[in-house]
């Protein structure tokens, strides 16, 4: 079966799938994961929060994005963040985005719901004991939250993060949909122009099963390193 | 905000002779409830074997087990998609890869096959925990009673298993039909590239896209009750499943 496989092919252009596809896969996965933590975080704060309607809001805004498909969401803000940045500065009509500003924003905004969950789990974790003890001694709420409640609960999903940044830099692929150059458009690009379909593909899997594999092999060890100390 | 609001576009005829835009988006969603469907039924089947496999005494199935299971996570479903859409009918035999090819409706039996192989790797992971959170106990008392392992696997330890991820194999549903939409790279016109079309031929980008949102929220609706149903139906008196009464 393997008669006609052509590593020429592969040998041609590794390079550009490394370091433009690959890169660019990586550059959007590693931006997205330290946004959408942050936002995570921030809409997990909101979840738990005891105003109400800050909850709802929170609570509305996951389960819609978590209801729809990544690809919809993908065409959802393909299309509406030129008209919310011209609604920002105030222009009169949409303003271009550039493709890597919305894939950016689309990943931050989706992923956020997903790490918002886990740390929502992360944060009930944490005895209500010691919220209590730093709002007695004195914290204020940002204080209790970002010097004692926060850390450990960090600390606790830490693994079950970075599982979920696995699946990000999986789903980033989807980008293909709106031909953004990451890995697997420029590969299929490639595969087109060459006819070698068979080649590219493979060579794209096998990639992405060892980048996958290393990484949830590290995130393993990580787990039981962390399940020791604590 | 600069956008020409159109609502009464669902009313007006599609270009793809389908009928009118509410129609062509019905269709998607035919698609995206079959394509969903039929690779769940898949999915389950081939899952609950393999994350049974896994728990078995069995060195060597346990890690053909895993090996399924590791590979069909760790590759994007979508370059899963494109491996059997455009390399598997390649590599098989060149009779029964052309007879692939020019299966009617291609693009929908690939979908369903990438579909059931990828959810079944989650599936397998899902059985496989809830066996093993059984009490070692119940698979000891099985065989005490003289069952064999098959029977103790079939009679004790599954039917208490599949109880136990209810919950977590409702969103692995949700997740498959959602998954469905990725075949549009394969040409699959599946609700969100039925969305995507009527956006393109009619320029009402936002109509379109609050339609295929609302039909998604209103399928997950209807999965979510239903799988409940089957929750309180199925609840064993007496364990944590059983309190919802």
């Amino acid at each position: 079966m393997f008669e006609n496989f052509d590593f020429d092919v592969i040998a041609r252009s590794w390079q550009a799938l490394i370091f433009q596809g690959l890169a660019f896969t990586a550059q959007v996965t590693l931006l997205a994961m330290a946004g959408g933590i942050v936002l995570g975080t921030l809409l997990a704060m909101m979840r738990l929060s005891s105003f109400k309607p800050l909850a709802w809001v929170a609570a509305g805004y996951v389960n819609l994005l978590r209801s729809i498909p990544l690809v919809l969401v993908i065409f959802w803000f393909y299309f509406l963040v030129p008209y919310i940045g011209a609604w920002i500065i105030g222009a009169p009509r949409p303003i271009p985005v550039g493709a890597f500003t919305s894939a950016l924003v689309t990943f931050i905004m989706f992923e956020a719901c997903y790490y918002c969950e886990i740390m929502r789990a992360g944060i009930q974790s944490i005895p209500s004991g010691q919220a209590n003890a730093g709002y007695a001694l004195g914290m204020n709420y940002w204080q209790m939250m970002g010097r004692v409640i926060l850390p450990q609960a960090f600390r606790n999903m830490t693994p079950v993060l970075l599982t979920q940044t696995i699946v990000l830099f999986q789903d980033v692929s989807l980008v293909y949909i709106i031909s953004l150059p990451d890995f697997v458009t420029i590969a299929s690009k490639i595969a087109q122009r060459d006819g070698r379909l068979i080649e590219m593909y493979l060579f794209v899997a096998v990639v992405y099963l060892a980048i996958c594999l290393l990484l949830s092999h590290f995130v393993k060890r990580l787990q039981t390193r962390f399940a020791i100390a604590r | 905000m600069n956008y020409n609001w159109n609502w009464g576009i669902f009313w007006e005829l599609s270009p793809d002779a389908s009928g009118t835009y509410a129609q062509t988006l019905l269709y998607g969603l035919n698609w995206t409830l079959a394509t969903g469907l039929s690779s769940w039924v898949l999915a389950l089947m081939i899952g609950a074997t393999v994350g049974t496999v896994r728990t078995l005494p069995v060195r060597w199935a346990v890690r053909l087990g895993n090996a399924y299971v590791e590979l069909f996570r760790n590759i994007p479903l979508l370059v899963q998609m494109f491996l059997w859409f455009f390399v598997v009918p390649e590599l098989l035999p060149r009779d029964v890869g052309n007879w692939i090819k020019q299966l009617p409706n291609s693009s929908f039996w690939t979908a369903v096959v990438a579909l059931s192989c990828f959810t079944s790797a989650r599936v397998a992971e899902q059985v496989k925990a809830g066996i093993l959170s059984l009490p070692r106990g119940q698979q000891a008392a099985g065989i005490a009673l003289g069952l064999t392992l098959a029977q103790t696997y079939r009679k004790v330890l599954l039917p208490m298993a599949f109880r136990i991820i209810l919950p977590p194999l409702t969103s692995e549903f949700l997740n498959n039909i959602k998954n469905s939409s990725v075949a549009l790279t394969i040409g699959l016109m599946e609700l969100t590239a039925r969305a995507r079309s009527m956006q393109e031929f009619s320029f009402q980008v936002f109509e379109a896209f609050t339609a295929a949102t609302l039909i998604y929220l209103a399928v997950n609706a209807v999965v979510v009750f239903a799988m409940r149903g089957v929750e309180r139906w199925v609840a064993v008196p007496g364990y944590m499943g059983g309190r919802t009464r």
